[in-house]
């Protein structure tokens, strides 16, 4: 009995460590990675990499600027072409469950959530490039787009969900007709949540490198004209990474620095932003 | 004006038939013209998001179609990958993607779900947010970061650990192999297992606190200690949804593109051990397609996009179905 009862001690404390050693591997890895890539990073950033063009291998100096402005530009437009899509199948889920559709609508989101960025690639590719005759920074954002759809949608359906019924029913029952019941109450009630759905699947689709190989392509010169190939944060990091030269590795990780800082600093920011609201 | 006067509130808010009104087809209960408008604008961007599902799968047929008419399904079982020859079929990718992927698994299932227990049920409810919220930021890194990363960090290291592993268990086929070059199966493997642990450790951790709390109370009271009571209720409890959960990390893992173009070591191999640098799907598709000169070559590459896209949907939708059956869809899966 009294055996039996030390070994059942035991083992739960063996599980007690071996758990806390799990949250350590998993803490460890992700200290390793920021430290890394910010120790890295940080120590490379300057003020003319942010402002500068690319140089020719082997010549010193230079930034990204315009990978900067090409990461920016085709997201912009990418979340020009999600936002009504996503927030508008699901006020059209949630307001309108009558229609059938809207359960396999909200399903479907969640399985294209798992679709890999590059098979995107490869569809922008074949819907926006081939037919084009060439790469361009717009395929580029048709494939951002796709990526943020689905991510926007179930963000904008989990904060509409959250509208109380009440609320609708007592713009409903001054005579406010349904889509001005939408557009003037349920809409701005749910406002922070669905700015911080929309943050997040932009900041998301902006470290995306893959679908980006096969759309905007990557430029070395300035370029805002959409219709033409145009460089971008993530792509940049991977050519420079994998290249053969030790100033371009210092600039992947400068870039890679950037990034990071700017996936690291929305999501904080989108945080304290909902939290904002908890505490009204 | 807006709305026949028998019309209750609830009909017009939910849009269902009530007692009041004749049941009528959802359209004909959008009564005012603002409201049709309306109605028909959100319905059409509804509608737009099946409409894009199936242009995806229509574009990626018609991209791969000159490889598929090509070679049929023996693109699937085939060894050969010679763009000299114009002969294509992709097995080894096809293998060498899920073995990085089940390795991947093998490493986070234990490493995640221990950390998902920990989380959920061993520290002060105070304490959990701030352990949490860290590891769903580690997921939302970019891979081109964990990439960077795992090219000049990790994979020295692995190097050095590959050495000694064939220096002193080399006559074990797994350890045979060129271990000088750092990047291959293992490397990728490794990197692929720290990328899906936060995501697998985020989904678990909100599945086993949708654990009714008296059970384990109840476990509790009869004596059992913790880890009897999590062992024998709450992980019975939450199985399902675990298993989703694993399956979505097995998804992201198969898709994965950047970090395992960066260290899966890229040549068009069967795996033979642990230390062979082997394509996967996605990285073989990165590395190869700027580089493809002819449209059957393009294809063939879009092609094996079809074939992965098919693998991630099947996983995907398998994760979700678990996942939704256990929580009845009130919870988000949102990484």
């Amino acid at each position: 009995m009294n055996r039996h009862y030390r070994y059942r001690k035991f083992v739960e404390w063996a599980n007690w460590v071996g758990m806390l050693c799990c949250i350590s591997i998993t803490v460890f890895f992700l200290v390793a990675i920021l430290g890394y890539v910010i120790i890295n990073g940080a120590s490379s950033i300057n003020w003319d990499f942010l402002t500068a063009l690319p140089v020719p291998a082997g010549e010193s100096g230079g930034g990204i600027a315009n990978a900067l402005v090409g990461s920016l530009l085709i997201v912009i437009v990418a979340s020009v072409m999600a936002l009504p899509i996503g927030i508008g199948a699901a006020v059209f889920i949630n307001e309108f469950p009558s229609h059938g559709a809207g359960r396999s609508i909200r399903f479907l989101a969640e399985v294209l959530t798992g679709v890999p960025s590059i098979v995107v690639g490869l569809f922008a590719y074949s819907m926006v490039v081939k037919p084009w005759g060439g790469f361009s920074a717009f395929a580029g954002s048709v494939s951002y787009a796709f990526i943020m759809v689905p991510i926007i949608l179930i963000s904008a359906h989990e904060a509409l969900r959250l509208v109380p019924d009440s609320l609708r029913e007592a713009s409903l029952a001054l005579g406010v007709p349904k889509w001005r019941t939408i557009v003037g109450v349920v809409l701005p009630v749910s406002s922070r949540a669905l700015i911080t759905g929309v943050v997040l699947a932009t900041s998301r689709a902006l470290g995306e490198a893959a679908p980006m190989m096969f759309t905007a392509f990557g430029n070395s010169f300035w370029n805002l004209n959409m219709a033409k190939p145009m460089a971008t944060v993530p792509l940049l990091i991977y050519t420079y990474a994998t290249g053969p030269y030790e100033d371009w590795h210092r600039k992947a990780w400068a870039a890679s620095f950037v990034l990071l800082m700017v996936v690291l600093v929305t999501s904080v920011l989108t945080r304290a932003f909902l939290r904002g609201k908890s505490n009204e | 004006m807006q709305g026949e006067p028998q019309a209750t509130v609830e009909s017009l808010n939910r849009g269902l038939p009530s007692a009041e009104v004749r049941p009528v087809s959802a359209r004909r209960q959008v009564i005012n013209l603002g409201d049709r408008i309306f109605y028909f604008i959100t319905r059409s961007l509804g509608l737009s998001v099946i409409a894009l599902a199936l242009l995806l799968v229509w574009n990626l047929f018609n991209g791969a179609w000159e490889s598929i008419r090509q070679f049929g399904l023996g693109f699937l079982i085939g060894t050969t990958w010679d763009p000299v020859t114009r002969v294509f079929s992709t097995l080894p990718t096809i293998i060498g993607t899920l073995v990085k992927g089940f390795i991947a698994l093998t490493l986070a299932i234990p490493i995640s779900i221990g950390s998902a227990i920990f989380i959920s049920f061993y520290i002060p409810k105070w304490l959990r947010p701030i352990l949490s919220y860290p590891i769903e930021l580690l997921a939302g890194i970019p891979s081109i970061i964990f990439g960077m990363w795992a090219l000049f960090a990790m994979v020295p290291v692995i190097r050095v650990i590959q050495i000694w592993l064939k220096a002193n268990f080399g006559w074990f086929f797994l350890f045979d192999g060129p271990a000088v070059y750092g990047v291959g199966v293992l490397s990728g493997s490794v990197i692929l297992a720290i990328m899906i642990t936060p995501i697998i450790t985020a989904i678990s951790k909100e599945i086993l606190l949708t654990v009714p709390r008296e059970q384990i109370e109840g476990m509790l009271a009869l004596g059992a200690t913790k880890w009897e009571a999590i062992w024998q209720v709450a992980l019975p409890y939450s199985r399902i949804g675990l298993f989703g959960a694993v399956i979505l990390g097995l998804g992201r893992a198969i898709g994965e593109t950047m970090a395992v173009t960066m260290v899966g070591g890229n040549s068009f191999a069967m795996i033979h051990s642990l230390f062979d640098p082997v394509h996967s799907m996605a990285s073989q598709i990165a590395s190869e397609f700027t580089e493809a000169t002819y449209s059957l070559y393009t294809s063939s590459l879009i092609y094996v996009g079809l074939v992965l896209f098919a693998i991630t949907i099947f996983i995907s939708l398998l994760a979700q179905l678990l996942i939704w059956r256990l929580s009845k869809g009130k919870l988000a899966i949102l990484d």
